[in-house]
């Protein structure tokens, strides 16, 4: 089990990962706040939400999110991977406290170290598990 | 605590489900092609973009991502969501470290249980 040493290009597409997934939840939501509510007798207004300048940069930043996330996917774990996804929440979190001034209660906190701790843990750890058979793995199906 | 109804665990369960299927499908997929960054040196964006959307294993993925969302969408409707977000989010965390383990052999150590755990439990208390 040898550690995979990750490119500084590999660790800025996992930031890009961590932050890509509530940013673009955040666009979405302001975008969609702007658009009003959406009922099912009015779908025409979801056309009309795609017009909306923070919906389309949502969808971009969530485009570009999945594109990175299935890179690394493709050079990482998927249990090194997905824990990195969940740190955006910590994020979001913390943006909504600083910036405007949510009150973060004591059970939010507990979860934002419990988020902090989880990630650290595989932070430091190998990216890559190391087949002996990945060859028969990559070539074998297809 | 509250009553569970059988709407909320259907919903649970299929959310669960199709969202570890689809994570452990995709990164099946992935793996296969092989280091996307390399193959986009290789042969540019377009043969990148190729090689991912002829892979098999993700079409299956998707579709269970999407069977994912769907129920999500019938949660909106139904169920509890208050309740059914931060359980399929953990609940897909712990699910997930089980297939890696099992189906795409990833080496879930001690300190990969742990994360997904703590993770787990992080991301039920954030969301309420």
């Amino acid at each position: 089990m040898s550690s995979h040493r990750l490119k500084f290009s590999q660790y800025l597409m996992l930031v890009f990962i961590m932050l890509g997934a509530s940013v673009g939840d955040a666009l979405l939501s302001r975008g969609m706040r702007e658009v009003g509510p959406v009922s099912f007798n009015h779908l025409g207004l979801l056309l009309h939400a795609l017009l909306n300048p923070w919906v389309i940069a949502g969808i971009i930043v969530l485009i570009s999110f999945m594109g990175s996330y299935m890179t690394a996917l493709s050079w990482a774990d998927l249990t090194f991977v997905q824990p990195a996804t969940a740190f955006g929440n910590v994020v979001t979190a913390l943006i909504g406290r600083i910036w405007l001034h949510e009150a973060i209660t004591p059970m939010r906190w507990a979860g934002i170290a419990c988020i902090v701790i989880g990630v650290g843990f595989v932070a430091n750890g190998p990216s890559k598990t190391e087949h002996i058979h990945t060859i028969a793995l990559t070539g074998g199906e297809g | 605590m509250m009553h569970l109804s059988a709407n909320t665990v259907i919903t649970i369960v299929l959310m669960v489900t199709g969202a570890t299927v689809g994570e452990t499908l995709i990164s099946a997929a992935m793996t296969r092609v092989g280091d996307l960054d390399e193959i986009r040196a290789r042969s540019g964006l377009l043969g990148a973009i190729k090689a991912v959307v002829t892979s098999p294993y993700l079409i299956g993925g998707i579709a269970c991502m999407a069977i994912s969302f769907f129920s999500l969408l019938f949660a909106l409707s139904a169920a509890d969501l208050s309740l059914v977000a931060p359980a399929t989010n953990s609940l897909t965390f712990i699910a997930t470290a089980v297939t890696a383990k099992f189906f795409l052999k990833e080496n879930v150590d001690k300190r990969r249980w742990l994360a997904a755990i703590f993770v787990a439990a992080g991301m039920a208390l954030l969301t309420r």
